[in-house]
């Protein structure tokens, strides 16, 4: 069905775009040792600022939830104020405050107007939230209870239920096996100390990245980053995480659940930015499931047969070897037959690679739409914020399209051969109970 | 962890309903003069073009006035489902030939049904509108609808229902307490249809619906993004001036019957821990005798869940810590009379019942005193703020503007609501309160988890947007 497509003319637009060039980074480090990053965009009034510690999940040890607990227990007290004044300072202003906790990193964000008169009462209560947090008892005690609910409901979803099952399976004694939602055991041994020795070794300068965006000049960028670094402690960079080892053997979990679909995971360790593949495997993936209606998975899954609403594939890059993932959702009893097909697609995909044909489409659709990657503040400032968390090259937007470019189907064949690995992936299949 | 208040999503508020503050110079900031051009082709095809040129980047959308609201009985989800076949041919291109395309050209593409509306947009390099306009236009009259195709694609559909709502016990709840809440009112199915009405749809019913709806009197092309306001206008002349199409039948006003009593339904569910909605008949903009109403409305949910600083997470959530989750909404965008929700999570150790009469207490208290200045310069703020913020969005710019137009309303009210919603006094907000938040009006649905365990929970989103393709 897809003979009629109209490539000749469509193409012929695309010689043009090779030298996009990424917003400007600079960089420098603070005194006391954080790293800023940051990029000029003075259009319109608003400043980004994003503040990455490597103190994710994979931080957790044997205490899972500690991580995402202390994360969230940042804006609920500092000095004198507890949580509903630190609202009032930010919300006053109409600053937006934001944390998150992932697998490598603890992500503290502000977004506000530049007129100085806010900016400056916004970036105090956000300096004091990072560095100096004063962990309220109360505070701890609801949020460690809210996280005990989160995981009953997590329970009876599905999805969670897969994703959580994938992980352990994939990494086992790996740090990346820990769910940072926490357990049961965990949650209720942990205690009010070990939030605040948490956060007494890793929100520490040494341990920070700082991306600033926004229309604010280079020196006032540095004052800013000196603001926020400033009651820091020095401290010292997380240890380096231990490799990823690759899984020995295939591992089958077919977990009961009563509910309509069976949700379907299959994958293995995959790999990590800055991985010499990474390019390769990324425009290999969006060929195979990364690009939604028009890749394979999808094609072959949903578009021929009608299986699934979406499958799909993709690489997680983090610090060491991420997840690569394949998934689908599909009603009970067409489980089995959308499980054999999802591997047929990826054994044929390894076993012949891709058609020129489908690599050149996924070239341009990724050089072509590189324009959309960076064409906000926002994304501007994760994008910047994620470069310098993992150390990669500040002219890695700028090379991307060039590098995408210059990927080949022998390339793309030797890189899913070397790393992906069809006689050991790990299947969870949840669903189908009573 | 943020356990965000379900509504914000529910309801979509658009831009965050909240917002003010010592404003004079960020209102000045905020104040975007750039203007919305607007267009009209012979056919009468309505064009709204937005000029941003921060980036080399333009969204495009075709905006059709058609969604479940539109449906009646035995049809529902039929314009959701329709959105799902525009993506398999038409005369000139093959199954998801048009998806292709795009993703040729660099693009990014997607469609999304919902109530009021049903939407296609792609977002692409600047150079590539045309390729945009061209597709669209085509599938806007030359639609083939194979019957293999829908075959295969109805049971995509039912999938898609299973994933968002059969197996999401919020979601069911959400579905099953509008049902009870809207009686004659469309806003009654739900946007995805019901599984009965999905099973028993026919490829005739899409054609009929194609045929109705989809024409150029009844489409509204928004773009935003790095363009000059008068080409694109030519050039969507170009594609989309020699369409032609039915003129289109006005619809049925369907009006809500009125409300006499409270309504109260359970839902029982695979769940662990039990959820409650709550919502009170009210106008909308396009609907209020009295306009100062409808963003009365918007303050009123802005003193209740306008961040975290505002009353619900603040008393409900930490204070006495009854809720996990607690949230209000209110969207003064939608096309007919609607609801003004509460939603939330009972913390352990708490009852969906305590909770329940929590968000009573609050109700009563918004009725007989009045919103402090503190809380209102707050909400303000926040206002004024997300007004600038909402600038880096090109896509969300042009979603504004497309909901207003598709809904009935000028997108130049967009430009009046910072100022009407600084204008709100404590009184107005009040008396809304006093004459909307009324048990009359009141529809209560409780989640009770099927498995006898211990209670609790965290939002979810509850659907009362869209479905995206």
């Amino acid at each position: 069905m897809r003979t009629k497509f109209i490539t000749g003319l469509l193409t012929l637009f695309f010689v043009a775009s090779s030298a996009h060039a990424g917003p400007k980074i600079e960089q420098w480090q603070t005194s006391n040792g954080a790293r800023v990053f940051y990029v000029s965009a003075p259009q319109l009034p608003i400043v980004d600022i994003r503040v990455v510690f490597d103190a994710g999940s994979a931080r957790d040890g044997n205490k899972p939830g500690l991580a995402s607990l202390t994360n969230s227990l940042l804006d609920e007290g500092t000095g004198k104020l507890g949580p509903d004044e630190i609202a009032e300072q930010f919300e006053g202003v109409g600053a937006q405050y934001g944390a998150s906790s992932l697998r490598d990193m603890a992500v503290v964000s502000l977004r506000s107007l530049t007129d100085k008169a806010i900016l400056d009462k916004a970036l105090n209560q956000f300096s004091d939230v990072i560095a100096k947090p004063s962990f309220p008892e109360k505070s701890y005690e609801r949020n460690r209870q809210a996280m005990l609910v989160g995981l009953q409901v997590a329970s009876k979803r599905p999805n969670s239920i897969a994703s959580k099952t994938f992980y352990k399976q994939v990494f086992n004694e790996h740090p990346y096996a820990i769910d940072g939602d926490g357990s049961e055991d965990s949650l209720k041994t942990m205690t009010l100390q070990d939030v605040k020795d948490f956060h007494q070794r890793y929100y520490v300068a040494n341990n920070a990245v700082i991306a600033i965006v926004g229309a604010l000049s280079r020196s006032e960028a540095a004052a800013m980053a000196k603001r926020v670094s400033r009651d820091m402690v020095k401290g010292k960079t997380a240890a380096k995480l231990v490799a990823v080892p690759d899984l020995a053997k295939p591992v089958n979990k077919r977990i009961k659940h009563e509910s309509q679909q069976t949700h379907i995971l299959v994958g293995q360790p995959g790999m990590h930015r800055g991985d010499p593949d990474y390019i390769t495997l990324y425009v290999g993936n969006h060929i195979l499931g990364g690009s939604g209606l028009v890749s394979r998975l999808s094609d072959h899954i949903r578009e021929q047969r009608g299986l699934a609403y979406s499958a799909y594939s993709y690489f997680l890059p983090m610090r060491e070897d991420g997840p690569f993932i394949m998934g689908l959702q599909t009603k009970n009893d067409q489980a089995d037959e959308a499980l054999q097909i999802l591997n047929k697609v990826l054994n044929d995909y390894i076993e012949k690679g891709p058609s020129a044909e489908e690599l050149k489409r996924s070239k341009q659709n990724i050089t072509g739409g590189f324009a959309l990657r960076v064409d906000s503040n926002k994304k501007i400032t994760e994008y910047v914020a994620m470069i310098g968390f993992y150390g990669l090259p500040l002219d890695y937007l700028d090379t991307f399209n060039s590098r995408v470019e210059a990927v080949t189907l022998d390339a793309i064949r030797d890189a899913f051969k070397r790393r992906v690995h069809p006689d050991k992936l790990v299947t969870v299949m949840v669903g189908n109970g009573k | 962890m943020r356990l965000s208040p379900v509504l914000a999503l529910a309801t979509a508020l658009i831009a965050g309903s909240t917002g003010l503050l010592p404003l004079s110079a960020v209102a000045e900031q905020g104040n975007n003069k750039v203007e919305v051009r607007q267009y009209q082709l012979d056919n009468g095809m309505k064009i709204l073009v937005k000029e941003d040129h921060r980036a080399p980047v333009v969204v495009s959308q075709v905006w059709y006035k058609v969604g479940s609201s539109y449906e009646y009985n035995g049809i529902t989800g039929v314009s959701h489902v329709l959105e799902h076949m525009m993506f398999k041919g038409t005369k000139t291109l093959g199954p998801n030939e048009f998806s292709k395309i795009i993703s040729a050209n660099g693009g990014r593409e997607n469609a999304f049904t919902g109530r009021d509306y049903t939407a296609y947009f792609q977002r692409m390099h600047k150079d590539r509108i045309e390729v945009s306009f061209r597709l669209e236009a085509d599938r806007m009259r030359n639609l083939t609808l194979p019957e293999e195709e829908f075959k295969k694609e109805i049971r995509v559909v039912m999938e898609e229902r299973r994933l968002r709502t059969e197996d999401k016990p919020t979601s069911l709840t959400y579905e099953q307490f509008s049902a009870a809440a809207y009686q004659s009112s469309p806003y009654h199915h739900p946007v995805i249809g019901w599984m009965e009405d999905l099973k028993s749809m026919e490829n005739d019913d899409l054609k009929d619906w194609y045929e109705r709806w989809y024409s150029p009197a009844n489409a509204t092309l928004v773009v935003v993004g790095d363009v000059e306001a008068d080409k694109v206008y030519q050039l969507a002349k170009k594609h989309f001036g020699p369409l032609t199409g039915p003129a289109v039948k006005p619809l049925k006003p369907q009006r809500e019957v009125k409300q006499r009593g409270e309504r109260r339904i359970k839902v029982r569910a695979q769940a662990e821990v039990p959820y409650l909605l709550m919502g009170y008949k009210v106008p909308v903009l396009r609907t209020a005798e009295d306009s100062n109403e409808a963003y009365a409305l918007e303050m009123l949910a802005g003193v209740l869940d306008g961040g975290s600083s505002a009353r619900l997470s603040r008393e409900l959530v930490r204070g006495k810590q009854i809720a996990v989750s607690a949230g209000a909404g209110y969207d003064m965008y939608n096309r007919i009379n609607s609801l003004f929700l509460f939603d939330g999570r009972p913390a352990n150790g708490h009852s969906v019942e305590d909770l329940e009469k929590a968000i009573r207490a609050q109700v009563e208290r918004v009725r007989t005193t009045l919103a402090t200045q503190d809380e209102l310069d707050r909400i303000k703020a926040q206002v004024v703020a997300a007004k600038v913020y909402e600038l880096d969005s090109v896509f969300y710019q042009a979603m504004q503007i497309g909901t207003l137009e598709t809904v009935g309303l000028d997108h130049k009210l967009l430009d009046e609501y910072v100022a009407r919603i600084r204008a709100v006094t404590p009184q107005q907000i009040q008396d809304v309160a006093r004459k909307y938040l009324i048990d009359d009006g009141l529809t209560v649905a409780v989640l009770e988890p099927l498995k006898d365990t211990k209670h609790d929970s965290l939002s979810s989103a509850v659907k009362g947007g869209s479905n995206a393709h």
